[in-house]
């Protein structure tokens, strides 16, 4: 027995090198990006760790040329009202389809997970028709609209999480006389808090990241939202355009930012999170 | 009399109440469903025989967009741009996955911060993945060119010889594995330590452990993980949106990034052909839905699923 364990510690030696060595590979491009955005321009390429020259520059030069504030408030907006009526109504949707038995449930719910198998791409069109007869094309009301109405991914997560919960304490509540919204709000949703802090999350980093429905819905350079905004930045500083790295690279640092902060800020839901999804598919 | 009818009606009138409750709980959904999911469907196979700009109403055309889309070379070079990425990627992500979680199982105690470390880069908006791609890889300057000189070769020019940019896109991809790898590390911690100990006692190696052991019992999340990534590399678009395509772009190799949704959102927004691009898009839905399909075919033969657990 003590044979073995002293092999297995063997074992992890390489194992440690190997894993540290990978960490280098997938930590060093945000360094990369973050030391790259601190250099003057002839000095982007340079490859260096720790820059020559560090200047503040580029941050003044990105300011001065694009509307970062006005694209990061935009973001902050559309990211929050995406991310909590997604919360609200998922946890309403799931709490039905958890809680309640009625006749017709189960093929119901196979409906919303048939849902989640269908490629975005095909009621990309369509959807943009309802919102344009809506007159909401150039607003952001389409990037989290459709959050008021639950989504698949969300419902079929904290639905896993509603059944989980003993039946009891919501029966004797019942027979006190408290309502069946009283029974959500009051028992069974701060029951579930950390399920809804990880849809939370993960929405709005989905919100805060894509680029797909900005490019569709927004025309105003006024009303971008940072990743559309960094898309305008490489068409007009990038390789089609000024060649100005420097521009692009800062831009980039300041889109990615707020989700490492996002990051560290909800560390232990993302990762509990996504494991748990793994093992229920 | 009286009483026994109360006691029929009793149940009956508590399904009732349960059933109104279920239903209202899950209203927000139903609507959503049908305004946002039912009738686009619908909408959209309508739209795919139909000339539509948007700015006039449509006029019915039959089947000529699908005529046009079996003529247009462009939905070819499409098809064919996704299909050879899909099929590069998503053995390469679930390879690399499925490693990096082996590794992070043979860490212990420190696999946690390791963990941290692979998941972190999946933050960073597919936008900023873009730029890293045409700033890291790049053929002249680029550190991954750097990196492999220092090993003594020659590197390609990863962003702009048309034959590199799909392998480039596929290792960008890598980065972003982080997602993948936590739900195989959390599969094979759910594996249990008994049967590696019986595995062991029968003399079988790291090698035949992993093979009869490991891969098997963590089956279902490498299934789960190739479904997922397979729709997603069909779907491709940011990361080569915002590195190939856009206003004033076009000094780069596009042809060989024209991925299908690229193409069908150009043809959609960019040239207004809302029929064809509906056509288009029920295309890629019929791709999809066959591909998984044989997915789901095959993983019966090869996927083990514990008990009836769900």
């Amino acid at each position: 027995m003590t044979a073995a364990t002293r092999r297995r510690r063997w074992v992890r030696v390489p194992v440690l090198v190997a894993l540290v060595a990978l960490t280098v590979v997938f930590v060093y491009p945000l360094v990369w990006l973050l030391s790259a955005s601190l250099k003057p321009r002839a000095e982007i390429f340079d490859n260096r760790l720790i820059p020559r020259h560090p200047t503040f520059e580029n941050y003044l030069t990105v300011w001065e040329s694009a509307p970062l504030g006005l694209w990061l408030g935009n973001t902050l907006v559309v990211t929050a009202l995406a991310a909590t009526t997604v919360t609200v109504s998922s946890a309403l949707v799931a709490w039905g389809f958890a809680h309640y038995r009625f006749r017709g449930r189960g093929p119901l719910f196979g409906l919303v997970l048939a849902t989640m198998m269908l490629p975005g791409a095909v009621t990309l069109i369509p959807t943009y028709l309802i919102w344009h007869q809506l007159g909401f094309v150039g607003t952001n009301v389409p990037l989290w609209a459709q959050n008021l109405f639950a989504s698949a991914f969300y419902v079929f997560l904290l639905r896993q999480f509603f059944l989980s919960l003993p039946r009891e304490p919501f029966e004797a509540a019942r027979l006190d006389g408290a309502s069946e919204w009283k029974l959500f709000w009051l028992v069974a949703v701060p029951l579930c808090r950390p399920a809804l802090v990880l849809t939370f999350l993960f929405e709005a980093q989905a919100s805060w990241t894509d680029l797909m429905r900005p490019l569709v819905y927004l025309q105003d350079t006024a009303t971008f939202t940072v990743p559309r905004g960094l898309k305008a930045v490489i068409d007009q500083f990038g390789p089609g355009g000024e060649s100005q790295w420097e521009v692009v690279v800062t831009a980039s640092v300041i889109t990615t930012v707020p989700m490492i902060l996002l990051f560290f800020a909800g560390q232990r839901y993302f990762v509990q999170g996504i494991a748990t999804t793994g093992s229920k598919g | 009399m009286g009483r026994e009818a109360v006691t029929v009606a009793r149940p009956s009138a508590r399904a009732r109440r349960e059933r109104n409750a279920g239903l209202a709980f899950i209203s927000p959904w139903i609507f959503g469903f049908l305004v946002f999911t039912a009738w686009p469907i619908i909408y959209s196979a309508y739209l795919s025989l139909t000339d539509y700009d948007v700015l006039t109403d449509p006029s019915f055309v039959g089947l000529e967009n699908y005529e046009r889309m079996v003529q247009d070379p462009q939905v070819s070079l499409a098809l064919w741009n996704t299909l050879q990425y899909t099929l590069l990627q998503v053995p390469l992500y679930v390879l690399v996955a499925l490693a990096l979680a082996l590794l992070l199982h043979q860490a212990g105690r420190a696999s946690g911060f390791f963990r941290t470390a692979f998941f972190v880069p999946k933050m960073t908006p597919p936008v900023a993945v873009g730029v890293l791609l045409l700033l890291l890889f790049n053929g002249e300057y680029g550190l991954v060119n750097e990196a492999l000189g220092a090993l003594g070769i020659d590197g390609p020019s990863w962003t702009t010889d048309p034959d590199w940019i799909k392998p480039g896109l596929a290792l960008v991809s890598l980065w972003s594995v982080g997602a993948a790898v936590v739900i195989l590390l959390a599969a094979l911690q759910d594996v249990p330590v008994e049967l590696y100990d019986a595995a062991r006692v029968d003399g079988a190696g790291w090698w035949r452990r992993t093979r009869t052991v490991t891969l098997p019992m963590i089956s279902g999340a490498l299934f789960f993980v190739t479904v997922v990534n397979t729709i997603a590399a069909f779907q491709m678009f940011t990361e080569a949106y915002s590195a190939y395509f856009g206003a004033g772009n076009s000094t780069y190799a596009n042809d060989a990034a024209l991925f299908y949704v690229i193409y069908l959102f150009r043809e959609g927004f960019a040239e207004l052909h809302m029929g064809y691009a509906s056509a288009l898009a029920w295309l890629l839905f019929v791709v999809i839905m066959l591909v998984t399909a044989v997915q789901l075919l095959v993983s019966r033969r090869l996927v083990y699923y514990e008990g009836e657990q769900r």
